[in-house]
């Protein structure tokens, strides 16, 4: 049985985080010893729409 | 399935199908009829004098005067500054060349077969490290190594060659990764086995035993010999695979020191291109990033079959050579390759990544999609005529050249 997560426990329970595209985030809580996994992850197109538009039609 | 997908893979299924044989080596002239006086070939896309970057000119300087074109160094850069040479990419006549790429009619030229599909790619022969012309040297003592491989090396490597009825390059790769070689900025492998296939036959095709002497002493003392070797080899194989209707697969990434060209399977032989960018490096004693020209060379053909820094992760001892870091970063860059690409070569694989093949086919879809440029292993020249090599580095393809072969591929397709 899981017990209801409250606003208050995120600061008495151990951080755990997920951190997705700027890796220095992570670094920086790994510096600080809290538990972090990078996602290496971007915008798909480096967010440019024109050419999200052409990849969506190429298959992408 | 979607439609370009059934096309790269066909493109794969070329690429993978490709049997390249080192059959000769044949005056420039003989291989390329278009090859005529005052006709020069250079590596990279399609640029005017006016455009080209110092060791190119430099190198065009020294090639004219080699050729007996002009009397010395001042006229031949008059004369190519007139106008009065016409300037081709190696690449429009089935060759490709290192750093400037020069090639001219006398000079002698590797033939690799790709016996699969019939088609032959020429590539010059390496001079060596240090002031060479693919570096932009042009004095005497390159035109005199020069000449040596046209007058020496050439008709017995010749003579060996047809004599062993070809040397056989697919297994010899396979090989030459295991043995720490990436193919780009590491040959010492795959020169150590192909000479170890060659002497014999040199010692056979040899009719003055210091001759054969001379070529063995040569290619044993020039680590990098091969390359030469491979990038015929990558020309071979990714010829082809052109032309394959809706294929987003790259078939030939390339530099003149001024730009960076790719052309795309799917949109022929249009190039696309955008500012060459600098590599990041080490430099030889001396020397600094101060004194680097812009990347250059059409031997990112061997990126383009899945080596060089595709392959990274075969070489730890390359990415300590370019600077690129430690033997971890080397499989990093092979691991994020394989994001941009549209298989894997089960017949060229790494030791070190569990034998996974290296990242073939790259898909300029993938490219965009993830951000991940094709990383190159390069070496650098100095930015003057005349001086040669100063470092070795990796350096991005520009993503410009992918959006704007992104855009040509969908107006083919009528999709823009």
């Amino acid at each position: 049985m899981t017990r209801e997560a409250k606003p208050q426990d995120l600061f008495i329970d151990p951080i755990r985080v997920v951190n997705v595209g700027l890796e220095t985030f992570a670094h920086e809580l790994e510096s600080l010893e809290v538990a972090v996994i990078h996602v290496d992850w971007r915008p798909p197109a480096g967010g440019d729409p024109q050419i999200a538009d052409l990849l969506s039609k190429l298959g992408s | 399935m979607h439609a370009v997908d059934e096309a790269n893979q066909e493109a794969l299924r070329r690429m993978l199908a490709a049997d390249p044989v080192l059959i000769d080596v044949i005056p420039a002239a003989q291989a390329i009829g278009a090859l005529k006086e005052n006709v020069l070939l250079h590596a990279g896309p399609p640029i005017a004098w006016e455009r080209m970057c110092g060791p190119l000119r430099g190198a065009i300087a020294g090639a004219i005067v080699f050729e007996g074109w002009a009397a010395d160094l001042d006229e031949a850069f008059t004369s190519a500054a007139a106008g009065a040479i016409a300037f081709h990419p190696n690449h429009h006549f089935d060759a490709v060349g290192p750093m400037t790429g020069i090639t001219t009619r006398s000079m002698p030229l590797l033939v690799v077969e790709n016996r699969t599909f019939g088609n032959r790619a020429y590539c010059t022969i390496n001079e060596g490290l240090g002031k060479v012309m693919r570096f932009g040297g042009n004095d005497a003592e390159v035109l005199t190594r020069l000449a040596w491989l046209r007058d020496g090396l050439a008709p017995v490597l010749a003579a060996a060659l047809r004599a062993a009825g070809g040397i056989g390059l697919k297994s010899l790769i396979a090989r030459g990764l295991s043995m720490g070689d990436e193919m780009h900025q590491r040959n010492v492998a795959c020169t150590s086995l192909l000479l170890r296939e060659l002497a014999p036959w040199l010692v056979r095709a040899g009719k003055d035993p210091d001759v054969v002497a001379q070529a063995m002493q040569f290619i044993a003392g020039n680590d990098q010999f091969f390359l030469n070797v491979a990038m015929a080899m990558g020309k071979a194989i990714m010829d082809p695979v052109r032309g394959i209707a809706g294929s987003s697969v790259v078939t030939a990434m390339s530099r003149n020191g001024t730009d960076f060209g790719i052309q795309v399977s799917g949109t022929g032989e249009r190039w696309f291109t955008a500012p060459v960018e600098m590599p990041e490096g080490l430099y030889f004693p001396s020397f600094s990033e101060k004194d680097a020209n812009p990347d250059m060379g059409d031997s990112t053909i061997v990126e383009t079959i899945g080596l060089g820094g595709f392959a990274m992760a075969a070489s730890p001892a390359v990415a300590g050579f370019v600077g690129a870091g430690s033997a971890a970063t080397a499989a990093a860059v092979t691991k994020a390759m394989s994001e941009i690409t549209v298989g894997e070569n089960p017949e060229w694989t790494i030791p070190a990544l569990d034998f996974a093949g290296v990242p073939t086919g790259i898909d300029i879809r993938l490219v965009l999609e993830t951000g991940l440029a094709p990383t190159i292993n390069t070496g650098i020249a100095h930015r003057e005529p005349g001086i040669g090599q100063v470092g070795a580095g990796v350096v991005k393809a520009p993503m410009a050249c992918f959006a704007q072969a992104l855009s040509g591929l969908a107006q083919a397709l009528g999709v823009a």
